[in-house]
């Protein structure tokens, strides 16, 4: 990078990384307001003249958080939700990955334009099957009618990504596998499992998101039993439209975003590396 | 050769001498045929299962006539064949909210793109510090899920608490009572949380570039916008078309941010956008049929989408 740099001339690069650390602050703005407002005490965050600091930080907009009837039992789920959902899908579409990049066999390009055109398909539109498809097999108000149906939809996608991770791998070390003995099981697992992991990982960012960030599903599956919710309905608990809890919205979402944040904190090396390796394939 | 190596695992050396010299790798025998279907099998189950299928569902319901009354058992179900179609055809109010879902998502995929590659580029250009700032910085917008990314873009705009009015002066502006506002703000946050993808997708592509093109393209005279569109642009197709690929489809299925950030749709509805209408009709109004028939409407479309994909993958001559 060091030339790329080089070429641009000394103003014009001074310019660039001062406009990199502005737009930095913009697009942490945001974030940084969220934290804020769910610390300021009450009646400051009413305050018609905001202020872009607090004298008096304050934990009551938390406690009030948590407070709430099962706010923890709803952390817990989404937990439970989008771990299951990352774990899950990652191994059902690390051996599919694995069959259509290592094998060759009948009808291997239709089912990989199927992935494709699989990812394509708008889930959101099919929240009324599911509903019906959950209510026939008594999933509705269970975990299982959120974690289900996001397997599902983070497959297509993750299978293609993984892709140029598995085809990267050399044949030449599956056939020095085979001649040191080792069984197929062993080569999948022990072998080219470690090798594509840093692709695991780039692909369950994605997973996790998708399954952290679900409000349609928790919203239309989730209609009686609401010891089954996750976060994003104990979020619009505080937020009413008319008259919303601001320091507790913000709270709720600090709390919301956090695990998040955590994860992609110690992903981020290998998600960068691993996008990379996902489109030079 | 007695190699009947039926399932996972019984694979022993002799299979090895099947799959000698690999001119064409994996183009060779490789044992039981049936190995690359155990693979795929749960997979396909789950796929078939709960993607497929409710594919086949939201078909047969939008040629149904569905609604609470036969969802309770009260009436029998009756076919309508393209009953429902005509209806929503019919219906001004569908169009308008088409042509809204197609301008918003397009407006969101071209602001996002071109924030996301103006970014990626200037990435290249800065030190290490500045660079892992901005990093960090987009690391936490991308992390940020939708619902609260949500409510925290409403609080910055709302009228009476937040600071972007008093820092702009614009006093106790409401961005979401017009609709050209709202839609704006949703667009705000969308390209908010979505460039960064986009911004480290490219920037990993630009980094794979070789610099020394780079450098005989500047040592020629020719300027960054030049070497972008002569240089780098054709050699990032791909990655390109994948990150524009990814926006289309979700900019088009926007359903969080305009269900929270306009309450369900703005005022009468000036916001709705095709996923949050087809969620109303089904579950606000138990119109099943007519949200089945939006869904395949959407279905439709980003299949069309997908047709264009897969020609333009081919086009690069792309081995699948």
């Amino acid at each position: 990078m060091t030339s790329i740099r080089g070429l641009v001339r000394r103003p014009w690069r001074l310019a660039a990384e001062a406009s990199a650390l502005l737009i930095a602050v913009v697009v942490a703005f945001p974030l940084y307001w969220m934290v804020l407002s769910a610390l300021k005490p009450a009646g400051e965050i009413e305050s018609t003249r905001p202020r872009p600091w607090t004298l008096s930080p304050s934990l009551d907009s938390f406690r009030r958080v948590f407070e709430q009837q099962e706010f923890g039992r709803y952390f817990l789920n989404s937990l439970v939700v989008a771990c299951s959902v990352v774990v899950v899908s990652a191994l059902i579409a690390f051996l599919a990955a694995t069959a259509v990049t290592r094998f060759r066999f009948r009808f291997r390009t239709t089912l990989l334009i199927m992935f494709l055109v699989a990812q394509m398909v708008p889930v959101e539109a099919l929240t009324i099957p599911l509903f019906f498809l959950m209510r026939d097999f008594g999933q509705l108000n269970t975990l299982g009618s959120l974690i289900l149906p996001h397997i599902a939809f983070s497959l297509p996608f993750a299978i293609w990504m993984l892709r140029g991770f598995v085809k990267a791998v050399p044949d030449a070390l599956e056939e020095a596998a085979y001649i040191d003995g080792a069984s197929r099981a062993r080569f999948l697992w022990q072998i080219l499992f470690p090798l594509v992991f840093p692709g695991l990982v780039a692909t369950s960012v994605f997973s996790f998101i998708s399954a952290w960030n679900d409000f349609l599903f928790a919203k239309s599956f989730i209609i009686s039993d609401t010891s089954q919710s996750t976060l994003p309905m104990a979020l619009l608990v505080f937020y009413k439209p008319d008259e919303p809890d601001w320091g507790g919205v913000m709270a709720a979402s600090t709390v919301m975003t956090i695990p998040v944040l955590v994860f992609f904190v110690l992903v981020q090396r290998r998600l960068v590396s691993g996008l990379g390796g996902a489109v030079k394939d | 050769m007695t190699t009947h190596n039926t399932a996972l695992g019984e694979r022993t050396g002799g299979a090895v001498a099947d799959k000698a010299v690999g001119a064409h790798p994996g183009r060779r025998p490789r044992g039981a045929a049936r190995t690359p279907w155990i693979y795929l099998a749960p997979a396909l189950v789950v796929l078939g299962g709960l993607l497929v299928y409710p594919v086949y569902q939201l078909g047969l319901i939008s040629f149904l006539e569905y609604t609470q009354a036969q969802v309770s058992g009260g009436e029998p179900t009756t076919f309508q064949g393209f009953g429902n179609y005509a209806t929503l055809f019919g219906d001004e109010q569908f169009w308008q909210v088409l042509l809204a879902t197609v301008v918003f998502a397009a407006a969101c995929v071209v602001s996002t793109l071109a924030v996301g590659c103006a970014l990626a580029v200037l990435l290249t250009r800065v030190r290490a510090l500045p660079r892992l700032a901005l990093m960090l910085a987009a690391l936490g917008a991308w992390a940020t899920p939708a619902i609260t990314g949500s409510t925290v873009w409403l609080l910055l705009f709302d009228p009476d608490f937040g600071p972007v009015d008093r820092m702009l002066g614009l006093g106790d502006h409401s961005w979401t009572y017009g609709r050209y506002s709202a839609f704006a703000l949703v667009l705000l946050e969308v390209v908010w949380c979505s460039f960064p993808f986009v911004m480290v997708t490219v920037y990993a592509g630009i980094r794979a570039v070789p610099a020394e093109v780079l450098e005989a393209a500047a040592l020629d005279g020719a300027s960054q916008w030049r070497i972008w569109r002569s240089v780098l642009a054709p050699m990032l197709r791909p990655i390109l078309v994948v990150v524009t690929i990814q926006s289309v489809i979700w900019d088009f299925k926007v359903f969080t941010q305009i269900y929270v950030m306009t309450n369900g749709g703005g005022i009468a509805g000036q916001n709705l956008v095709l996923n949050v209408y087809a969620y109303q009709k089904a579950f606000a109004s138990s119109q099943y049929s007519l949200g089945s028939a939006i869904g395949v409407v959407m279905l439709v479309i980003l299949l069309a989408v997908t047709l264009v994909h897969l020609r333009l993958l081919r086009g690069q001559g792309e081995e699948l």
